[in-house]
């Protein structure tokens, strides 16, 4: 049970190659825009048809190049929450929840009205789309979804066209609404909180290739790839020279043992909220200390961002540190002009492409 | 002034939207899915070229098809006993081949304005093709179809030189308003020929506004969804 597809998809010289395999677990599929996440919940829904491969949902076939099956997104039953909500502007929100119920069902009314009390709409029932709000408009489509019991929920950019103070409140919103739905859940995002939040497990996406990561919470803390890494928000990395005996970080000027890691590693990264900052001299194995020369900062509301040379001899001339610390740890410091930051080895991450 | 050309005008005009409204919007319909974008190009060039044809280069091909001595003209005379040419049929047929691009291309742009996620997300939610014209694309796109519809009937209503061609300028039968002011101009009774301009002014003038009022609706529709909240005090969340 759960979803199961293979395709391939030319689009000019674009290629859609996607090969997953879903059981009843929420996936969250991250990748940059352009990665071609929208083109493959298309293919799911039967918008667009690949050139080759096979999706199969539940047992039930969608689409098959070999055996020449493809289910017309009709008969899919595949709610799919389009980015834009894609309500119907001239109808109102009960219009909109009920088009999609046959009109064979003589409980037409009795659903129409149960599903707008789950989702709270019943007093907006009689308004136009664009009477409502976002996140009220978000509700009607998820509800019009709901309504027809998808076997699976594709969720594109659920929250990227709601302000930025809605989206926590939305997605525990949505989250509940969710709660008692049994079928697969595919949310499509570029915002790793939303990712990290919602999905159990992690699919990323570059230039139309998916690679599987497993959970999304382990896939978070030690991501295996640098683009993973930088998807999930590692800001600094650093190429590994093989020096014999050490491994040499070049971005860093930083020297590791090759026996500190159990295999070989590319690149090292450290997430910016992860270093420790000095302020005075200490004593410390050299290769836990980066010092380096403050080139700006940048403050933010709660947060201060360094942007650091480091200062050892052999770095290049572009070598730059991303550290950030919360405000209330910085205590009002004058900023200084060079600084001395701690890496805990524990939150080095190994990279191996 | 004579009343004839104007009920033979409005007749004609009224007949010929009646058709063109109907073939114009099934034409764009079948238009817009043609997925084949050079295809497409085609066949819209040919639909459009009766609009940039000088209308008695359109005369000279509708003579050149329903003519009594061409095939089409010979088959309609000899089995059902029907003559096109110079009769009121003339004027209607006139008339619609040089409206239809209008019609034609102001229903496309209506249909190709429908965002089309609207589209795919009727079709996720089971609605069948048919019931997707009806209930979404029709709706939406009808104040540019409707507004299509005026200019179209506008334009037949003027038509002058594919009617002269193909159905002449018998008075009292396919004299039709632009024909019966040429005709008193040429024949100098000047008073007459102002009698009819001001028909003429008078409906155009109606035809104009009524477009502005669809293509007003049109805007309101499209209003900022925040202003409008604003200004009924909805709750954001």
């Amino acid at each position: 049970m759960g979803l199961m597809i293979d395709i391939k998809k030319q689009y000019k010289d674009f290629t859609l190659e996607v090969n997953f395999d879903n059981r009843g677990s929420r996936l969250g599929i991250i990748g940059a825009s352009g990665s071609g996440k929208s083109m493959l919940l298309k293919c799911l829904a039967g918008i667009i048809t690949p050139d080759e491969g096979k999706i199969i949902l539940n047992g039930r076939p969608l689409f098959d190049s070999v055996q020449g099956i493809n289910v017309k997104p009709q008969r899919r039953k595949i709610g799919y929450l389009f980015q834009n909500y894609a309500l119907f502007p001239h109808m109102t929100v009960a219009e909109n929840i009920g088009i999609g119920l046959p009109k064979a069902d003589k409980d037409q009314m009795a659903k129409i009205l149960k599903i707008m009390d789950r989702f709270h709409l019943t007093a907006l029932s009689e308004k136009y789309p664009r009477q409502i709000s976002g996140g009220q408009q978000q509700r009607v489509a998820l509800a019009r979804c709901m309504i027809l019991e998808p076997e699976i929920l594709l969720l594109d950019e659920p929250f990227s066209a709601l302000d930025d103070h809605l989206k926590d409140h939305l997605q525990k919103e949505v989250m509940d609404y969710l709660s008692d739905f049994n079928g697969d859940v595919v949310l499509v995002s570029h915002s790793r909180d939303e990712i990290y939040r919602m999905s159990d497990s992690l699919m990323v996406m570059e230039h139309g290739k998916s690679s599987f990561m497993g959970t999304t919470h382990e896939a978070f803390k030690s991501p295996k790839y640098k683009y993973v890494a930088k998807l999930t928000g590692c800001k600094n990395f650093s190429d590994l020279e093989d020096d014999g005996t050490f491994y040499f970080a070049k971005s860093w000027g930083l020297q590791y043992p090759k026996t500190q890691f159990l295999d070989v590693p590319k690149y090292l990264g450290i997430r910016a909220h992860d270093f420790i900052v000095h302020h005075e001299l200490i004593e410390m194995p050299s290769n836990r200390l980066l010092r380096g020369k403050v080139l700006r900062t940048v403050e933010d509301i709660f947060e201060l961002t360094f942007y650091i040379k480091p200062l050892h001899p052999s770095v290049s001339e572009d070598a730059e540190v991303v550290f950030k610390i919360a405000k209330s740890k910085w205590e009002n410091r004058k900023i200084p002009d060079a600084l001395i930051l701690e890496i805990p080895l524990e939150h080095l991450i190994p990279l191996y492409a | 002034m004579s009343f004839s050309p104007i009920l033979i005008s409005l007749k004609t005009a009224s007949l010929a939207i009646l058709i063109t409204f109907i073939l114009g919007i099934f034409t764009a319909y079948i238009v817009v899915s043609i997925k084949s974008k050079g295809l497409k190009m085609v066949i819209d060039g040919i639909l459009t070229m009766p609009l940039v044809l000088p209308p008695t280069v359109i005369g000279f091909m509708l003579l050149a098809i329903f003519g009594v001595n061409r095939p089409i003209g010979r088959l309609l005379l000899d089995f059902l006993g029907v003559k096109i040419v110079f009769s009121w049929t003339a004027t209607v047929i006139a008339a619609i081949v040089i409206s239809f691009p209008l019609m034609y291309r102001a229903a496309r742009g209506a249909f190709e304005q429908v965002d089309e996620t609207l589209i795919m997300a009727a079709r996720t939610i089971g609605l069948n093709e048919w019931k997707i014209f009806w209930k979404i694309m029709m709706p939406l796109a009808l104040p540019g179809v409707l507004s299509g519809g005026i200019l179209s009937f506008a334009r037949g209503l003027g038509e002058f030189g594919a009617t002269a061609m193909i159905a002449g300028n018998i008075a009292g039968k396919t004299q039709t308003l632009p024909m019966a002011i040429y005709s008193e101009v040429a024949a100098g009774n000047m008073e007459t020929a102002r009698g009819y301009v001001w028909v003429v002014l008078t409906l155009s003038f109606f035809v104009v506004v009524s477009m502005n009022y669809f293509s007003v609706k049109r805007f309101d529709k499209s209003k900022s969804n925040a202003s409008e909240r604003l200004m009924e005090g909805e709750e954001w969340a």
